[in-house]
């Protein structure tokens, strides 16, 4: 792979590039889903693609193809080469200072190197377990979305023209049930699911599959409520959801745009001193973790938010410049050019037993899922669809649905009365259940 | 700029409807019940311009085939984006051992669905025209939107081109093929006045040749609808929380239809009986003044085809008819299984997907009521004209979309801006609180864009001026 791309930065840089970078990614993934015990859908597929990026002078542009062959890799050199004559210059445009390479790639135990010996019948046979225990495990559970598994082993490798190439694999494993439950005419349908880098680590289907039925059948006898404005406890997936709206405010083209409610606020206090946010690239075998950045960059540990305090924006080299301030090693590539990414972001846990938390509050929501897009990044209004539970006394009361619920993230972050002692790493964002002091919930 | 689908097939990669048929039939025959190949070749451009200049500039071509072998309710699915022989007869065994288990029937012939329509021809394709237009008229819109008020700080307007060729086969021996421009221009600024700032957002295309933005100076108009929207929001007051009255205006709100009904009637979940409106056929699931569309026959629309994705020509498919659930989107597998008719709506956002029901161009048809009135007869209540993204929970019929632009309404008027939110209700039972239809259906500028399943597809909506006479507002005003 690394030859393929030394020849593509060899040709652009003859052809009148003055600097380039370029990646070349290999994936093979499979999948099956099972519905009502039989097979419903089997996938195979083979991809690879190569994204090439120029700098000619000043100005940049790019192209990418999912044909490897020596005419197509002539033809984007071409392109990219005559689409940087029509852009404009721009004096921030360029690789990163050379010094800032990644000089050793480390090994983060991304790859499962047996994990994808399954045969199709015993992958099949995973997702058929895991939606026979959700079926099995309540008589109300009548009917299935399926059971799904996948696995996915990718390579992908990069090199720029002043000297960086780095390459590494990757392995996922995924697993995920989505039961529905019925009541009389009530029908509803909730999921649960695992991701991991190793196939071993995966929770047992039969687990999965009864903590999704659980899910379902919880749901049954959904109310609305009346609208008020109460406590929300949000639940740690839909915490983690927070999170990254925390971070889509934080990174570094949203700032330099100036479409983030987070302009100008770093160093100051923009959350309650319980939330301290993370993002951690270097944590081996974790979904998150990378062995350099986008530009090539090596990954670090950044505190985003320490106790409140805004540390850190999340910045690719670009926009940093942009913003008179370092890369913080946070770039991405994709066929168009860089933006930024997370890697494994986390808000750390607090002490409090979720149970507790949900005691705290005599009457508030408990939320454990949000749909919709209400969320407006650039003054943070926040308004979105809700199900949940109703808190009365403290305690989990009865279902809810059709509500909303809205407020301020900054208000919110403010707001936040309490971080739970529940942290676990299911997904590459990740958080500890959060009570938030109050919000306006909307119903009836 | 491209040839016809079948010479670029086989000009290009040797693959002609013969080795098509072959390949189908020697891998998959006598085995399953339906099988079909499809390739697809992908050209897109995407140019950005922020502060005043161009900076992004990127070209993606993209190529593969997909096979599907499916039996009973199995299906095997096989993509790979190298289109040599060997691998696609690779890709065709590993379809086939999956869909391979019952061994009744012979592969159904299928074909005769009627002739693909001609709805997208353009004399010169979007993604053709010549590049220092694009950029110069990029330009003409961040000059335009700045010289609109002083307030502009950011200007971000982006333009996108696509044209893809695509070529269905099945071993009955039937080839169809679909060359399909795509194009949308956008425009987004972000506004400051002292400590406030806001966005504001707005753009439009179809599956149209480039002038068509210079067209009326469509491209004027995006503009300064995008900073209309910011400057507005800046003023706005909180939104209120709960249950009231809304009137939706015409055009883009028909968002509502495509998460309220549209997805709930896609042919998969009534297979399924995962869906709120499954087994409801017959039945009435909205007031007697609604009749819904979903039409993929509209000439230049950005969610019209000539054929869908399994080669099936497009068609108008009335959902609901004055109020009653008349009919289901299908491909082929759901309408095979529920023993009911394709209806053209089987679409995949690219070789690397297998086909589900999707939606193409859903829409509400017009009433008798002037929008004048329908906001006169509201004492109290929210107007909003324009909206973000809405999503649906398929099952439990519970939707949400949300509103960037409203207004509250007081006393039959249009008053103060409000923030944006959310709107949330019952897919089954919204529509039957609609209790005033204007006569102002409009289609969407062309810029939708849906999601199921991770696969993404661009589709239209449409509405007139409608009262809706009970919905929950997700603002922050008690």
């Amino acid at each position: 792979m690394q030859d393929l791309l030394a020849d593509l930065l060899k040709q652009a840089t003859r052809k009148g590039a003055t600097e380039a970078d370029a990646f070349v990614v290999e994936d093979q993934s499979f999948s099956a889903q099972v519905r009502l015990g039989q097979v419903d859908t089997v996938k195979h597929a083979r991809e690879q693609h190569m994204a090439l990026r120029v700098f000619v002078g000043k100005s940049v542009a790019a192209a990418s193809t999912s044909d490897l062959s020596p005419q197509a890799m002539t033809r984007l050199v071409d392109e990219a080469v005559s689409l940087a004559r029509v852009t404009s210059p721009d004096e921030l445009a360029g690789l990163p200072d050379a010094a800032l390479l990644a000089r050793e790639i480390p090994d983060l135990d991304l790859r499962d190197p047996r994990g994808h010996d399954l045969s199709p019948e015993e992958k099949i046979d995973l997702a058929r377990r895991c939606e026979a225990a959700a079926l099995a495990a309540d008589p109300r559970i009548t009917n299935s979305e399926g059971g799904d598994f996948g696995d996915r082993r990718a390579r992908y490798a990069y090199a720029t023209s002043h000297g960086f190439a780095g390459e590494y694999a990757t392995s996922s494993f995924s697993l995920a049930v989505s039961p529905v439950a019925t009541r009389d005419a009530e029908m509803q349908r909730d999921s649960w699911y695992h991701v991991t880098r190793r196939r071993a680590r995966l929770d047992d289907p039969e687990s999965i599959g009864r903590i999704a039925a659980q899910r379902a059948v919880r749901r049954l006898g959904a109310r609305r409520v009346k609208t008020a404005e109460v406590p929300v406890i949000f639940d740690p997936d839909m915490a983690a959801s927070l999170v990254r709206h925390i971070a889509g405010a934080a990174s570094g083209p949203a700032l330099y745009r100036r479409a983030s409610f987070l302009v100008g606020k770093l160093g100051e206090q923009i959350a309650s001193p319980a939330v301290t946010i993370v993002d951690d690239g270097t944590v081996p075998g974790a979904l998150g973790s990378r062995p350099f950045d986008g530009e090539g960059l090596p990954v670090r540990r950044t505190v985003v938010v320490d106790q409140g305090t805004l540390r850190s924006y999340l910045l690719d080299t670009y926009s940093g410049r942009k913003l008179g301030l370092p890369s913080t090693h946070h770039g991405a590539r994709d066929g168009s050019g860089v933006s930024v990414s997370t890697t494994n972001l986390y808000l750390v846990a607090g002490d409090r037993d979720p149970g507790d938390l949900i005691r705290s509050v005599k009457n508030g929501l408990y939320v454990t899922e949000l749909i919709g897009f209400g969320v407006n990044g650039v003054t943070g209004d926040y308004s979105r669809g809700a199900v949940g539970m109703w808190i009365e006394n403290g305690e989990l009361a009865y279902p809810v649905e059709e509500i909303t619920v809205a407020g301020n993230l900054l208000d919110m972050l403010h707001a936040v009365e309490g971080v739970g002692n529940d942290l676990v790493f299911r997904d590459r964002t990740a958080a500890p259940t959060l009570l938030i002091g109050r919000m306006t919930v909307a119903g009836a | 700029m491209l040839a016809r689908p079948e010479r670029f097939f086989a000009d290009r990669f040797g693959l002609n409807a013969g080795t098509m048929e072959r390949l189908l039939g020697s891998t998959l025959a006598g085995r399953v019940d339906h099988a079909d190949l499809y390739l697809e070749y992908r050209v897109s451009e995407e140019l950005v311009l922020e502060e005043g200049a161009v900076k992004k500039a990127a070209r993606h071509v993209s190529q593969g085939a997909g096979i599907r072998a499916q039996s009973g309710e199995r299906t095997g699915y096989a993509h790979t984006d190298d289109l040599a022989l060997p691998n696609l007869e690779e890709a065709a065994r590993q379809a086939r051992a999956i869909a391979d288990r019952s061994s009744e029937s012979a592969v159904v012939a299928v074909g005769g669905d009627g002739p693909p329509h001609d709805l997208y021809s353009l004399a010169e394709p979007p993604i053709a025209a010549d590049l220092d237009r694009k950029i110069k008229l990029l330009g003409r819109m961040d000059a335009a939107a700045r010289a609109l008020d002083p307030r502009v700080r950011q200007v971000i307007a982006t333009l996108g081109s696509e044209d893809v060729v695509v070529m269905m086969a099945t071993p009955s021996g039937w080839t169809v093929g679909d060359v399909r421009p795509l194009t949308r221009l956008n425009i987004t600024v972000i506004v400051e006045d002292g400590a406030k700032r806001e966005i504001g957002s707005f753009g439009g295309g179809g599956r149209v040749a480039f002038d068509f933005f210079l067209e009326d100076d469509r491209w004027q108009r995006f503009a300064s609808e995008a900073v209309r929207q910011a400057l507005m929001k800046l003023g706005a007051v909180d939104a209120p929380a709960g249950e009231m009255t809304v009137v939706l205006g015409p055009g883009w709100p028909g968002i509502l239809l495509h998460e309220a009904v549209g997805h709930g009637l896609e042919g998969d979940f009534n297979r399924k009986k995962t869906s709120a409106f499954s087994g409801r056929l017959g039945q009435p699931v909205a007031s007697e003044l609604v009749t819904v569309v979903d039409d993929g026959t509209i000439a230049n629309r950005r969610g019209s085809l000539n054929v869908d994705d399994e080669g099936v020509p497009t068609r108008r498919n009335v959902l609901i008819e004055k109020g009653i659930l008349r009919g289901y989107m299908q491909d082929r597998l759901n309408s095979r299984l529920m023993g009911m008719e394709v209806t053209g709506n089987g679409r995949r956002e690219s070789y690397a997907h297998p086909p589900m029901p999707r939606m193409t161009n859903t829409f509400m048809l017009a009433g008798q009521d002037e929008p004048a009135d329908i906001i006169r007869s509201v004492p109290k209540g929210l107007y909003a004209v324009n909206f973000g993204g809405g999503q649906v929970d398929i099952t439990s019929g519970r939707f949400v979309f949300s509103a960037s632009e409203a207004y509250l309404i007081e006393d039959g008027r249009v008053t103060k801006p409000v923030k944006g939110a959310t709107l949330i209700g019952n897919g089954p039972e919204a529509l039957t609180q609609v209790s005033r239809v204007g006569h102002d259906l409009k289609l969407d500028e062309g810029v939708g864009t849906c999601g199921k399943d991770g696969q993404s597809v661009p589709v239209g909506v449409g509405l007139p001026t409608i009262r809706i006479d009970r919905m929950t507002v997700g603002g922050t005003q008690v």
